[in-house]
């Protein structure tokens, strides 16, 4: 027996489920739950005001492991959920887990809508540009002329920008990283958590054991070190010409505005009613 | 090669979910160069997956890797405390965290 230092992360893991996780090797859902925890520690959040919320696929299985309150639901439907526990409690910090599938094919229409109404959630899309837990189909962010199961003479369906997305739909805060810049993605989390409205944070990601192997990008370091030399700071881009951007990944903060939140419109229009407090609970 | 295992008595890595700073791990150790309790990295087998990522972005290269693709210790002295391995690692089975 002897006493080994532990990280602070596991302080926030529920260590007594079922560890090793489920993810496979190298899949960078595993680095992306470090950075948010990493993050929610750096602020010193309460874990009983935290609660995550998740669809389904491999990277909306993240709410397992972690010690929050913590709600796992249908395909796509991780936003209605979430939107129905901030409504009722607008006090918790809700964080949605989703992944590409799960928040831009089935749960489409609820991520747009939750971007229009500029509710108080962190949604962190976790984008492995295919539909990993089912096998391998092609996803709305699969580029174009890449393998999956479904498309397996090459993708003919261009792809959809999330950040443009959620931009577009009327999210306050946008944001890009990848799993491979751990500690950018926790400052960035760190960021989205402090914004107040409805809050995107794309995080590029490998699924080397399905997504890699249909289209031969490597393992698990090898899709990293695609992520760091394949990507590029928002500012660099500046002096960058569009050949030169081609195929590349931007990281950074897209949209960062303040404008009036959902919880805080609902409860302006109820103050007129003169609900009583007991009545609310 | 050499195979160490850490595990908890009740086979669990942690023992208490409130240790933050020390856990109690049981080690087993047979014939590695280095004493693993001084090691500067703690490798936690009972969760790597062995998937390399650690090995291929230490800075200093610090980590090398048995044949069946485990990571260990190589140059104990070469290591900076960087965190690195920490970051990626996607099974949180490594910490190169200084203490
Ligand atoms: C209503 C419904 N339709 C389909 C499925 C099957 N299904 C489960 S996960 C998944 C795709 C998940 O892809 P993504 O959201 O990208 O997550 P990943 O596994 O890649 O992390 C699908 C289609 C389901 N569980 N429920
Ligand atoms: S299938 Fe892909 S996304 Fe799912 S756990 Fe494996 S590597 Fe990760
Ligand atoms: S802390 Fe840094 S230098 Fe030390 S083993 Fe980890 S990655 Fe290498
Ligand atoms: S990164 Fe983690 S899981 Fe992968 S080989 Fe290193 S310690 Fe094992
Ligand atoms: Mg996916």
């Amino acid at each position: 027996m002897a006493n080994i230092p532990q990280k602070v992360v596991h302080k926030y893991l529920r260590h007594n489920k079922k560890f090793p996780h489920v993810w496979c090797p190298g899949c960078s859902n595993g680095t992306t739950l470090g950075s948010i925890i990493r993050a929610i520690a750096e602020l010193n959040y309460d874990r009983d005001g935290i609660t995550m919320v998740s669809g389904i696929g491999c990277s909306s299985r993240m709410p397992v492991y972690v010690d929050f309150n913590t709600l796992h639901t249908l395909h796509g439907r991780a936003l209605p959920f979430a939107t129905g526990i901030k409504m009722q409690k607008p006090e918790q910090k809700v964080i949605v887990i989703t992944g590409d599938g799960d928040a831009t094919a089935i749960g489409g229409n609820h991520f747009i809508h939750a971007c229009r109404r500029n509710i108080d959630i962190t949604t962190i899309v976790l984008n492995n540009n295919i539909y990993g837990m089912t096998g391998g189909q092609y996803s709305p962010t699969t580029p174009t002329g890449d393998r999956a199961t479904t498309s397996p003479y090459g993708n003919i369906d261009p792809v959809f920008d999330i950040c443009e997305l959620a931009m577009a739909a009327g999210a306050t805060f946008v944001a890009r990283t990848t799993a491979f810049h751990a500690l950018e993605t926790q400052d960035i989390i760190k960021k989205a958590l402090e914004h107040k409205g409805f809050s995107v944070v794309e995080v590029v990601s490998a699924c080397p054991v399905i997504y890699g192997r249909l289209n031969k990008k490597g393992g698990g370091p090898e899709m990293m070190m695609h992520m760091r030399d394949n990507s590029v700071p928002l500012k660099a881009t500046e002096k960058m010409t569009p050949e030169q951007l081609e195929g590349k990944i931007v990281r950074g903060i897209f949209k960062q505005v303040n404008k009036l939140e959902y919880c805080d419109a609902y409860a302006n229009l109820m103050s007129q009613f003169n609900v009583k407090e007991e009545a609310k609970k | 090669m050499v195979k160490k295992t850490s595990k908890s008595k009740d086979g669990q890595i942690l023992t208490d979910g409130d240790a933050l700073e020390l856990m109690e791990v049981e080690i087993t150790e047979e014939k590695e160069n280095i004493d693993y309790k001084k090691s500067p990295v703690y490798i936690y087998y009972e969760w790597c997956k062995k998937c390399g990522i650690c090995v291929a972005f230490c800075p200093t290269k610090c980590l090398g890797r048995h044949p069946d693709g485990s990571p260990f210790v190589e140059f104990p002295e070469k290591c900076i405390h960087c965190e690195t391995c920490d970051r990626l690692c996607p099974d949180f089975a490594i910490t190169g965290a200084k203490r």
